[in-house]
């Protein structure tokens, strides 16, 4: 089957920097086949402008296979695109007719600054992961490999949470700009191994409060971030977070 | 416990959800009390309210415990608002939801909404009825033992021969139904009760109350005014 080719209007959100107050840019790509990949098409969408002397729009991407979390667009107001349990990387053309208008924005949240055009700054969520998202080390002799049992049942579900890739899709969708399904994902993973448990009281505290502090909001139990995430980690984790959090409060 | 915790939102959204399912069950009380207004003559609603009354100290204790977690479910919510304002500065200029098992909706992004105006019906239905016209404007009843009381029923009756208290109430109860079509969901999860397991079943069975309790009430007016 030979790919059909479309034509698609655009408008994407230009800022020149944090200061910037931004606009949006109407432009139009011809020739697109259904079978490129929507970041491909901004990569033509940036020729084109290269081409006319213009400056081009800035947007994030590396693994284009959905497995960094770099790419970040919400496309028609849905983080990364239309499809669930995928990356703006994974998103392809053809969920798009031709003559189409696709609005561009870039993740929305006072913790995200807007760097430049489509790219914000997500360092928040590092710092949040930085204070308490990590296992103690052990020292001494090194220990036989799978000398630490876990049930089955428990390393699929930890798994599970651990697919998170650190997107910010949870942020960008949610009204208040919570991170708590970022957070609550790392908190959920190690809780349910015996690895995180030495630290299980601290890590959920200091996760929590630096949540706030980055300036994340608070959850209001929605759940669009649940049908934005890529990885589609659920918001029980959420629950798990509070269930932490009140056991560490109470044993403090 | 240390500051550290209890100044954190998720200890905020835990105090939102346990003095919303402690005002919950107060509604539903209430609205079984509220029942007894399908008897026409009277007695049995009025005799309720007075047993209410004669409690003294007791009604009073819990009158005051009510005023609190009202008020503290109120102000704490507001300040939850303004933070999420303020979290989220620059809406989108195109917005849909990604569907899935997301409750976005009409209910869950209006709760500060639903709120308010539940705030200030609060406000309005307390002036209205308990402290509306008692025995010394001559609303006064004898029970079967000849005891005379405040006939509260008549007030209740009389009100709601205004079309345009019926539309009120009924507006008001719409109110109730959408906030606690999320609020009840709500404040399982924010206790952290839910589970894998049962949080499908916590949000439509939270959703089932929400419509008994809202239909409940707001069929009153519509009975009093169309049937008594
Ligand atoms: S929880 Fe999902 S949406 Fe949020 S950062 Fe992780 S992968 Fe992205
Ligand atoms: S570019 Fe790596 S996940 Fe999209």
């Amino acid at each position: 089957m030979s790919a059909k080719k479309m034509t698609v209007h655009l408008k994407v959100w230009r800022q020149k920097n944090k200061n910037d107050a931004g606009h949006f840019e109407d432009y139009t790509v011809q020739d697109i086949s259904d079978d490129m990949s929507f970041l491909e098409m901004l990569d033509r969408l940036n020729v084109n402008l290269q081409k006319a002397g213009k400056l081009e729009v800035e947007f994030e991407s590396d693994c284009r296979e959905g497995i960094c979390g770099t790419c970040s667009c919400v496309i028609n107001g849905q983080p990364h695109g239309p499809v669930t349990g995928a990356a703006t990387c994974q998103l392809y053309m053809r969920q798009f007719k031709d003559g189409d208008t696709i609005v561009i924005e870039p993740w929305r949240a006072k913790a995200f600054p807007v760097i430049r055009d489509l790219v914000v700054d997500r360092s928040g969520l590092d710092r949040i992961i930085t204070v308490g998202g990590y296992t103690g080390a052990k020292t001494g002799p090194h220990a036989d490999a799978n000398s630490i049992l876990v049930p089955k049942e428990n390393a699929e579900k930890a798994m599970d949470y651990a697919a998170c890739i650190g997107c910010g899709a949870c942020v960008a969708a949610c009204p208040n700009g919570s991170a708590s399904l970022f957070t609550s994902a790392k908190i959920s993973h190690m809780s349910l191994l015996p690895q995180g448990h030495p630290l299980r009281q601290s890590r959920v505290t200091r996760m929590v409060n630096q949540m706030d502090k980055e300036g994340f909001g608070h959850c209001t139990n929605i759940g669009e971030c649940q049908s934005a995430c890529p990885k589609e980690i659920k918001i029980d984790s959420i629950a798990i977070m509070r269930r932490e959090f009140f056991n560490a409060a109470i044993r403090s | 416990m240390k500051k550290e915790y209890v100044s954190s939102s998720v200890f905020k959204k835990f105090v939102m959800g346990a003095t919303g399912l402690a005002l919950l069950g107060f509604v539903i009380t209430h609205l079984l009390g509220n029942l007894l207004l399908y008897k026409k003559d009277g007695t049995a609603f009025n005799d309720y309210a007075n047993k209410l009354a004669s409690l003294g100290g007791l009604l009073y204790a819990a009158e005051i415990g009510l005023l609190a977690f009202f008020l503290y479910h109120a102000f704490t919510g507001i300040r939850l608002a303004l933070m999420a304002k303020e979290a989220k500065p620059i809406k989108y200029a195109v917005k849909k939801s990604k569907g899935g098992e997301s409750k976005w909706g009409l209910a869950s992004n209006n709760m500060i909404i639903s709120g308010s105006a539940l705030l200030l019906f609060v406000v309005l239905h307390v002036l209205h009825f308990k402290f509306g016209p008692g025995i010394n404007e001559g609303y006064v009843t004898a029970l079967s033992d000849g005891t005379e009381v405040r006939d509260l029923q008549r007030h209740v009756v009389e009100q709601f021969k205004n079309p345009l208290m019926v539309v009120l109430y009924v507006v008001a109860m719409l109110g109730l139904g959408l906030h606690l079509k999320h609020g009840i969901w709500s404040a399982f999860h924010s206790l952290g009760l839910t589970r894998e397991n049962n949080s499908k079943t916590i949000y439509c069975a939270g959703g089932a109350l929400a419509a008994i309790l809202a239909v409940g009430f707001l069929l009153i007016p519509i009975y009093l005014y169309f049937f008594y």
